[in-house]
Order: C-alpha cells, then sequence, then structure tokens
C-alpha cells in the first residue's frame, strides 16, 4: 500500500522484516517489471536475489527482503500477483517457520598477526577459504543476515575489508511445497 | 505450417481476427511498413488524428462506449512518449487499450538511434503488460495474449513494440486458438462463503447503502441491469463514483446521486451514517473517502471486486468478494430470492425510517444554485443541456475541472456506457479526442464534450480530425476564462492568490471553430441558451459551443482534503475550517 496521504491511524502500523518470493517466467525485463513496481508504490526492497531456477520451463525465482506492516506486505503479494509473468507470490514472515540463507564474500588485507587473528575469527565464524596471500585472504560467509552481520563486525575492526553480499534465500520447512497450476512443484 | 506472412500483415491479420473495426493512430518512420499495409486491406478503417495523444484519449472514448477494446498505431521514439499520458489514464480508469507502437529496427536498439526510446522500459508502469517483439515468429502469439490481457480481469492498456526490420520479416501466423492455452494466469482464491455472509448483512441491516463504481461499466450491459434488480429488490438507496455514473439509473427516485469531494449532502452523509456498506465495483479512491480514518466509522463493508489488490488496499473490509460484477450480483439475488423471499417483500418498512432520514439530507438541496437573469450559471447551462438531450440517448465525455464536476451532478444517466471522463489520472484534453471516439463507436448518436476553456486548449488540434471525418461532435465549453478548479481551490485554500490561473489570451472560440471548418455559436445569456442549444443539437457538423458563463462561481458541494465526509462545505458561506493538514493534500 503506498503511503494514503489520508491515513493518519497509527494502530496498524508495526513494521516488520519479510520475505516475499516470486516465481517468474525469466524473460527480457520480468526484474524490471518487479523491482519497478516496489519503488513506483514505495515498497521497500532491503534485498534481493534472482536466478534461474527451472530452465527447463524457463522459470525465475525472486527472492526480496522487504520492510512493512503486515497490510503493506499483502498488498506487495497482490501487486505482483497481478504482474503477467508472475506465476505465484508466497510471504515468508521471518520464523523459525522458514529457512534463511545469505551468502558474503569477505577479502580482508592484513599483514603479520593481524592477518592471523582475523583468520582465526573466520575459523571460529565456520568461514570457508576461497583464497590466501601474505597480505591478503578471501572468504565466504555463510548464514542468516544476523549472523553475517555480526562476523562482518568483528573482521571489519582489524583491518581493511572488502565484502561482497547476496540477498537473503528463503524456503519453508517441511515437505510442502509450493507448485505452479499444473500442479507441477515449483 | 502455415503460409508466411510479413510481420505488417500478421498485425493486421491479428487485428482482424479479434474483430477490430477502427484503429486511431498517427504515421511515422517505424510504421511505415504497417502504414503500407493499411492502405491494401480494407476491413480495419484507419483514422489519422493530429497528435498521438489524442489517438490514445479518442481510442479510450471508443472503448468505453463501445465495450470494446480501442487500438491505437504510433511510432517509436515521440510517437511513443506522447502516448504516455493517454495510456496512463486508461491505466487509472480500467480502460482496454492495444497500442501498436513501431520501433527502431533491432540492430539499432539500444543505439540512441534516431527516434528511438526505451517505450516498453517507459511504458511499463502504465500498462498492464507489454512486448517487444524481436522475433516475427513470436508476432502473432503476442497479439493474441495482449487482446487477452487488455481485456480480461480489470481491463487495462497494452502495448506491442515492433521494430521495424520485425515489420517487414516473414513469419508464421498463429491463430489465437492456437496461442490460448499456453497462457498461464495464476488462479485468484474466490471466497464462496462470502455470498452467504453478505446475503446475511443485507437482510439484517436497517441503514445500508450501495456504493457502485466503474467496475458494474466494465462488468457490462447486463451488471448493470442485476446492479439495478439488486437494488430494486433491495429497496435499498445507492450511490455511484464519478466512473460508475449510468449503471443505475441517474433519475430514479433510490438513486443519492455522485459521492465523494463534490458528492451530493444525502449521498456523503448516507456513506457516513450507515451500518452496511455494498461497494459494487468501486476502489475507495481518495476522491471518494477523504480522511480515511473517519470514513464511515459504524459501518459493516462489504466490496465486490475483480482486482484482488483493490481488497484492503485503502479501506479494511469485513466481506470481500473477488470476482466480476455480473457474477457476484446474480449469485447474490439467486441467494436473497431463494432463501430471503420474505426479505425481499418486506424490506421497504424495514428501513424505512433510515429512508426518513435520507429525505431530511435531501431536503438540503446541496445542489441548489443561485439563479441570475443576466449571466449564465454553469450548472444552468448542464442542466439545459441534459433537459434539451434527454430524450435522445446522448453521449458524454468531458475534460478535467470544475465543468467536470457539475456535468457529473446535473446531467444524468439513465444507462452505461454514455459518460467517458478521466477520472483517476485527471487528464485534461481528455474530452474532445474522447469524443471523437465515442462518435466513431456510435455513428448517428448526438456526443458531447461538456469542456471548460482551458481544457479544451490542451487538445484543441483533434478538431481537424473531427472536421476530415465528418464526425459531428459538440463541445460544449462554460467559459469562465478561468482554470475553475484552481481558482476555487486557491480562494479556499490559498487566501485567494490567483497565481497563474487566468487565461489573459483566449482565442475567439466561434472563430477558431471557422477555422477549422466547423460550426461556431456563443451563447452570453441565459435567455438565449435554448435556443442556441437545440441549434447546436440541429446541425450535422462539429461544433464549439462558446458558452460565457459566470466567472467565479464555486463548484459546491465540496468536502476538503483531509476532512471527514459528514463535514461539508455546501455553499460560500461555510467556506472556513479547512486545517493546515488538509491543505497540504490535493
Amino acid at each position: 500500500m503506498s503511503k494514503s496521504a489520508y491515513e493518519i491511524d497509527q494502530n496498524q502500523k508495526k513494521i516488520e522484516r519479510y520475505v516475499v518470493v516470486a516465481w517468474v517466467d525469466n524473460e527480457a525485463g520480468v526484474l524490471a517489471r518487479v523491482s519497478g513496481l516496489f519503488s513506483g508504490r514505495g515498497y521497500n526492497i532491503e534485498s534481493l536475489a534472482v536466478s534461474e531456477v527451472d530452465h527447463d520451463r524457463k522459470i525465475s525465482r525472486i527472492t526480496i527482503a522487504t520492510l512493512g506492516t503486515q497490510a503493506v506486505v499483502k498488498q506487495i503479494q497482490a501487486q505482483v500477483l497481478k504482474l503477467v509473468p508472475v506465476h505465484k507470490v508466497n510471504i515468508y514472515p521471518i520464523n523459525d517457520e522458514t529457512i534463511f540463507r545469505e551468502l558474503a564474500l569477505v577479502k580482508f588485507l592484513g599483514e603479520g598477526k593481524v592477518l592471523e587473528t582475523a583468520k582465526q575469527i573466520c575459523i571460529d565464524n565456520k568461514c570457508q577459504f576461497l583464497d590466501k596471500t601474505s597480505k591478503s585472504f578471501i572468504v565466504q560467509a555463510l548464514g542468516r543476515r544476523t549472523e553475517i552481520d555480526d562476523f562482518i563486525k568483528k573482521i571489519k575492526v582489524l583491518g581493511q575489508v572488502s565484502i561482497s553480499r547476496t540477498g537473503a534465500l528463503a524456503m519453508k520447512k517441511g515437505s510442502e511445497t509450493v507448485k505452479d497450476n499444473k500442479g507441477q512443484v515449483l | 505450417m502455415g503460409n508466411q506472412l510479413t510481420g505488417a500483415e500478421i498485425v493486421f491479420k491479428a487485428l482482424n481476427d479479434h474483430g477490430v473495426e477502427c484503429i486511431f493512430g498517427y504515421p511515422g518512420g517505424a510504421v511505415l511498413p504497417l502504414y503500407d499495409e493499411i492502405s491494401k486491406q480494407k476491413k480495419i478503417k484507419h483514422f489519422l488524428v493530429r497528435h498521438e495523444q489524442g489517438a490514445g484519449h479518442a481510442a479510450e472514448g471508443y472503448a468505453r462506449s463501445s465495450g470494446k477494446p480501442g487500438v491505437v498505431l504510433v511510432t517509436s521514439g515521440p510517437g511513443a512518449t506522447n502516448m504516455v499520458t493517454a495510456l496512463t489514464d486508461a491505466y487509472m480508469d480500467s480502460v482496454p487499450l492495444v497500442c501498436i507502437t513501431g520501433q527502431v529496427p533491432t540492430h539499432l536498439i539500444g543505439t540512441d538511434a534516431f527516434q528511438e526510446c526505451d517505450t516498453t522500459g517507459i511504458t511499463r508502469p502504465c500498462t498492464k503488460h507489454n512486448w517487444l517483439v524481436k522475433d516475427v515468429n513470436n508476432l502473432a502469439e503476442v497479439m493474441h495474449k495482449a487482446f487477452d490481457v487488455a481485456m480480461s480481469g480489470r481491463p487495462g492498456p497494452v502495448l506491442i513494440d515492433i521494430p521495424k526490420d520485425i515489420q517487414f520479416q516473414k513469419g508464421i501466423y498463429k491463430s489465437a486458438d492456437e496461442v490460448q492455452t499456453k497462457i498461464i494466469r495464476p488462479k485468484v482464491k474466490v471466497e464462496t462463503t462470502g455470498i452467504e455472509k453478505a446475503v446475511e448483512l443485507i437482510t439484517k441491516s436497517k441503514k445500508p447503502i450501495i456504493y457502485s463504481g466503474g467496475g458494474v461499466i466494465n462488468a457490462g450491459k447486463k451488471a448493470a441491469d442485476a446492479l439495478t434488480e439488486f437494488t430494486r429488490v433491495t429497496n435499498f438507496p445507492i450511490t455511484s463514483t464519478l466512473q460508475g455514473l449510468g449503471a443505475f439509473p441517474g433519475s430514479d427516485p433510490q438513486f443519492l446521486g455522485m459521492l465523494g469531494m463534490h458528492g451530493t449532502y444525502e449521498a456523503n452523509n448516507a456513506m457516513h451514517e450507515c451500518d452496511l456498506m455494498i461497494n459494487v465495483g468501486a476502489r475507495f479512491d481518495d476522491r471518494i473517502t477523504g480522511r480515511v480514518d473517519a470514513f464511515s466509522p459504524n459501518s459493516k463493508k462489504i466490496h465486490i471486486d475483480i482486482d484482488p489488490s483493490s481488497i484492503n488496499k485503502i479501506v479494511k473490509v469485513d466481506i470481500a468478494i473477488v470476482g466480476d460484477c455480473l457474477t457476484v450480483l446474480t449469485d447474490v439475488l439467486t441467494t436473497l430470492k431463494n432463501k430471503h423471499s420474505k426479505f425481499c417483500n418486506s424490506n421497504k418498512e424495514n428501513i424505512s425510517n433510515w429512508w426518513q432520514q435520507i429525505n431530511k439530507w435531501r431536503q438540503k438541496k446541496s445542489l441548489s444554485y443561485k439563479f441570475d437573469e443576466k449571466l449564465i450559471m454553469p450548472q444552468y447551462a448542464v442542466e439545459r443541456l441534459y433537459e434539451l438531450t434527454k430524450n435522445q440517448d446522448a453521449f458524454i465525455t468531458t475534460e478535467v475541472g470544475q465543468h467536470q464536476m457539475w456535468a457529473a451532478q446535473f446531467y444524468k444517466f439513465n444507462k452505461p456506457n454514455r459518460w467517458m471522463t478521466s477520472g483517476g489520472l485527471g487528464t485534461m484534453g481528455y474530452g474532445l479526442p474522447a469524443a471523437i471516439g465515442t462518435q466513431v463507436a456510435n455513428p448517428g448518436k448526438l456526443v458531447v464534450d461538456i469542456a471548460g476553456e482551458a481544457s479544451i486548449l490542451m487538445n484543441i488540434q483533434e478538431m481537424s480530425t473531427a472536421v476530415q471525418y465528418k464526425l459531428p461532435i459538440k463541445i460544449f465549453i462554460l467559459n469562465n476564462q478561468w482554470m475553475g478548479m484552481v481558482r476555487q481551490w486557491q480562494e479556499l485554500l490559498h487566501e485567494k492568490n490567483y497565481s497563474e490561473s487566468y487565461t489573459e489570451a483566449l482565442p475567439d472560440f466561434v472563430k477558431l471553430a471557422e477555422a477549422y471548418g466547423a460550426i461556431g455559436i456563443r451563447a452570453s445569456n441565459p435567455k438565449e441558451l435554448d435556443e442556441k442549444i437545440n441549434e447546436m443539437i440541429e446541425v450535422d457538423r462539429p461544433v464549439i459551443f462558446d458558452c460565457m458563463v459566470k466567472k467565479d462561481e464555486n463548484c459546491f458541494p465540496m468536502i476538503p482534503s483531509g476532512k471527514p465526509h459528514n463535514e461539508m462545505i455546501l455553499g460560500p458561506e461555510d467556506e472556513e475550517g479547512i486545517t493546515e493538514e488538509g491543505k497540504v493534500l490535493v
């Protein structure tokens, strides 16, 4: 819901984080349609992850982390579903029912003792080492957003870092799946 | 394998398959192969406009007065960007348009070529969907899908961008049947229990009101009939949005007039005080609700809408029924008749107190105005126009502003598809081209554009189109020399600082009409008005009627921005009380 200028009621305004997952036809411009809808209607995009997940059916899965009230997120779902290339839209609140994962690549620059201390933090955080030199290393950190935030906070104070992060991915726990109109698992 | 056709041939074959009889357009470099094809076929008539925006609004007028999709054809670059206003207008008011644009050849896309623009990028937020066709073998499929998307669900505009080389290339034509099955549309869950619950509320209500909107018009003549039957069976009072006028007969005593910012006292108070609101095909637009947190505070709300995203967008409702107005109303009527025949026979008494209250509000006569002996009052002009045209099946379009609201208040529509006005986007310059499209769709009928002198100048060039095709549209200008609604807001909200709202150098509209080869008529005295209006109606040529009206008349009633329904301004005597908060709102 774009904020109505007439909306004065504050009771329904509890803002929370949600993850919106949309299954879309992988065609030119589809990401622009979805992201343009968010910017055009004043919805927030905290992070975004998108890739083709079914090559035969040419279906991509777009995962958007957003902030909003419950009503706003329901509006987002209804609006995104109206787009022609969109097949399904699910909303996942941040809770234990759903698995969330993000990935970060972190390049650390430093020498001697500092480099060793930084490496130890990475080992403690179960990061995977992808590259090492005498002045730097690159690790891959995997986990929930808050876990990666914490890890980056710790290592950032030791020296210079270059960070690349993905958006969140989300999947509901259990055997339940999302199906398209023909009953095929998405 | 079918025959190989050129892209241009495929486009026209598809248009034929979809029953298109006419298109509105303007040629240019990137659509020349399509224009070549136009002259080689005879089934589809092309109307040459004078500006692409005019083509868009003409197609809108055609669509809204006929129930069929409007089709436009324009060139790349400026042709496409000039269409953006019309596409956005159609998107806001749910009008089905199929817009075909030319594009630079595929190998030049992205090179800043002459008359290149990112048409699909620019029109993405103002169409239901758009396509850039890069393979001629996809063209037929895209054409069929385009009509399907434009007409299905909540109707709206679509755009097909066709590079010039694709128009020349040969490819295979597929019929609509061959591709239709490929469209996967997400299923919308319909609450089947909604009908039962709604009927229960309907039978128990003591203070009900029906609030109907453009969705009923879009659902077709039968939906309007169903709405009328539902209103008669229940004996409920009914009000309508701007776009919904005509779905229920405007001259019927059960009709309370339009609601909202310039709605009647009885309609707005009934909305505020009701215990049950039945929204049929309307979207709780801000012109309707006023201040949302004070909107109809004590009512249960039923919302019937085909667009799931309209539900709970602005106003939270108790029962939402997603579906076509005709289907839902038919279901409601069947349930009422089968299970509640007693209610159907006795409801007049059940809600007689409510009708008494409504009649008290009616006695306020909120649309009344002071008649003037010497000056034509704008309200009087519309009243006379209505009285002198009501016996023929007239079609009315408007521009945007005070004249539009007076037309909505004083012209009574008894049938759907007779009223074409730009509501959502509020596009000045809409009415003249819309009248052209309406006249094309309804030859032999009287089509009047009730206009303002400022709005009409925004697309005045289309007079040339009307003259060329001998379309006898009537442009009825309520000429007060001010941008009336701007002036009114400046008076009420900006301490009478009339900044830039007066037009110093207006053309002589009679001479202007004559310059275009049309007829010009002027009236400046109430005594001559009827005679001049009759003269306008009788002439079988385009007419510009310059109706000189009182200059500083305001449009009342008015709910000032930021106020609830029960705090209306009824006339000049209660013009105070607009808050600072309200001034920021539009």
